[in-house]
């Protein structure tokens, strides 16, 4: 992400959507009363951190098929990000169950499936740090990193929506879904949704940049001690 | 045919060397009579939900155990035999049915020794076991594509048991579900669209492995 006006619409965006998502007029629903504005923070962490891990999973294919340095660095970096978002979007969630289940935590099929979907990442994590050969380590932590990807898709897409749960946009309660979401919260939404993933996008190629920066600082320096 | 004669060589190999099924087994015993003796003298906690939890855990490890040996327990230099002889698919293809074969019977004797110590809720019996065919097949494809992940890395065991739990559980929580009506004898339509569900996973894993293992196998 080079481009300046990328970045302009990013702040443009997120402003508004702090603003938006602060001070305009929501619907009034029972239980989840001004809570509701968690729709414009807590979701969006979801979707960029989907968007995150995919963008990884496809460096990830990138990578087995032309196994090269940068392939590998965007993988893991867009990887890392995501996590951020998914930890951010746990700790939001939690914050808003505290007001309207009445605890942090409360074993909801979307909370558990979020909580295995990090367990998955931090297992690459884990992998990357237990192989030492670096292109090795590049090789099978893509393959793995694809195969947690598509593990993750039942997880969080399929099994939540088979059982009943209290999270709103599910089941039969009250919440987000197509007929609450009226076009007041949609005007923020939406920008709010494409704010974040740009934030994360920015923070990603920001960490790329300086990791290739960082090897070529080491290479010029492998070469100055022959 | 590659695959018979690789396939053969496994069966092979494993009837010649009884100790390693003789092993699974005794883990599958001490954990069965181990779960047994927790609740020895309360045998009325055993409710059909603790008995679900129980038999979905141990055969959880079990099916770990059993897979891991796979590629892990390999003497040295034998992948680099195998890969110079024989197509990397082939060579997956052959395990992959293979550890079905081996999980399914672990799954089947776990069955049995839990109807022997503790007792059998199960109600739908053929469901359940359609069941325990879709699980053995879905461990034994995630779990040999990750062994041979973790073959190549260092550190193996602690490494597979931390890659296999998050990607394994989806299946787990299916099964669980499933294994739910089956003890409650709900009719057998109930839980159809669950065992689709557990076979669109299978599907997908299966040929997520099937793509991804030429990565890994190459050296």
């Amino acid at each position: 992400m080079r481009s300046v006006w990328l970045k302009v619409v990013c702040i443009v965006l997120l402003v508004y959507a702090i603003i938006g998502g602060l001070l305009f007029g929501v619907p009034r629903l029972n239980i989840v009363n001004e809570t509701i504005r968690a729709l414009y923070f807590h979701v969006p962490m979801w979707f960029g951190m989907v968007a995150l891990f995919g963008t990884s999973a496809v460096y990830a294919i990138k990578y087995l098929r032309n196994p090269n340095f940068q392939n590998d660095v965007w993988s893991v970096e867009f990887a890392n990000v995501g996590m951020v978002f998914g930890l951010l979007g746990i700790l939001t969630g939690m914050i808003w169950a505290n007001y309207t289940w009445g605890s942090p935590w409360h074993g909801d099929p979307k909370q558990n499936g979020a909580a295995i979907a990090l367990l998955v990442y931090f297992a690459y994590f884990v992998l990357r740090g237990s192989v030492n050969n670096e292109e090795q380590r590049a090789r099978l932590s893509a393959a793995y990193n694809i195969f947690a990807f598509v593990a993750m898709v039942p997880l969080i897409f399929i099994i939540p929506r088979m059982t009943s749960s209290m999270h709103p946009g599910s089941g039969g309660n009250p919440g987000f879904n197509m007929y609450d979401l009226d076009s007041r919260m949609r005007m923020v939404f939406y920008p709010a949704v494409t704010g974040w993933i740009l934030l994360g996008c920015w923070i990603a190629t920001l960490r790329i940049r300086m990791k290739l920066v960082e090897e070529k600082i080491a290479q010029s320096e492998d070469e100055k001690s022959y | 045919m590659p695959l018979v004669a690789l396939l053969k060589k496994e069966l092979a190999l494993e009837l010649r060397r009884k100790s390693v099924v003789a092993g699974l087994g005794l883990y599958l015993l001490s954990m069965t009579f181990i779960s047994y003796l927790a609740f020895a003298l309360r045998q009325s906690l055993i409710t059909p939900l603790v008995w679900n939890a129980l038999f979905w855990i141990t055969i959880l490890f079990t099916a770990i155990n059993t897979v891991a040996k796979s590629f892990i327990g390999e003497k040295k230099g034998l992948d680099i035999y195998l890969y110079s002889i024989a197509n990397p698919t082939d060579v997956l293809i052959s395990k992959i049915f293979y550890n079905f074969l081996l999980c399914l019977l672990m799954a089947l004797t776990g069955y049995f020794l839990f109807t022997l110590f503790l007792n059998d809720p199960i109600q739908d019996k053929m469901t359940f076991v359609i069941l325990l065919v879709l699980t053995s097949f879905g461990f034994s494809a995630a779990l040999t594509l990750l062994s041979g992940l973790s073959a190549k890395a260092n550190n193996s065991n602690i490494l597979m048991a931390v890659l296999s739990f998050p990607v394994v559980i989806s299946i787990l929580l299916m099964a669980i579900r499933i294994t739910k009506n089956c003890i409650d004898g709900l009719d057998a339509s109930v839980s159809y669209d669950k065992l689709l569900v557990l076979l669109a996973v299978n599907a997908l894993v299966g040929a997520v492995s099937y793509l991804l293992f030429p990565f890994i196998w190459r050296n």
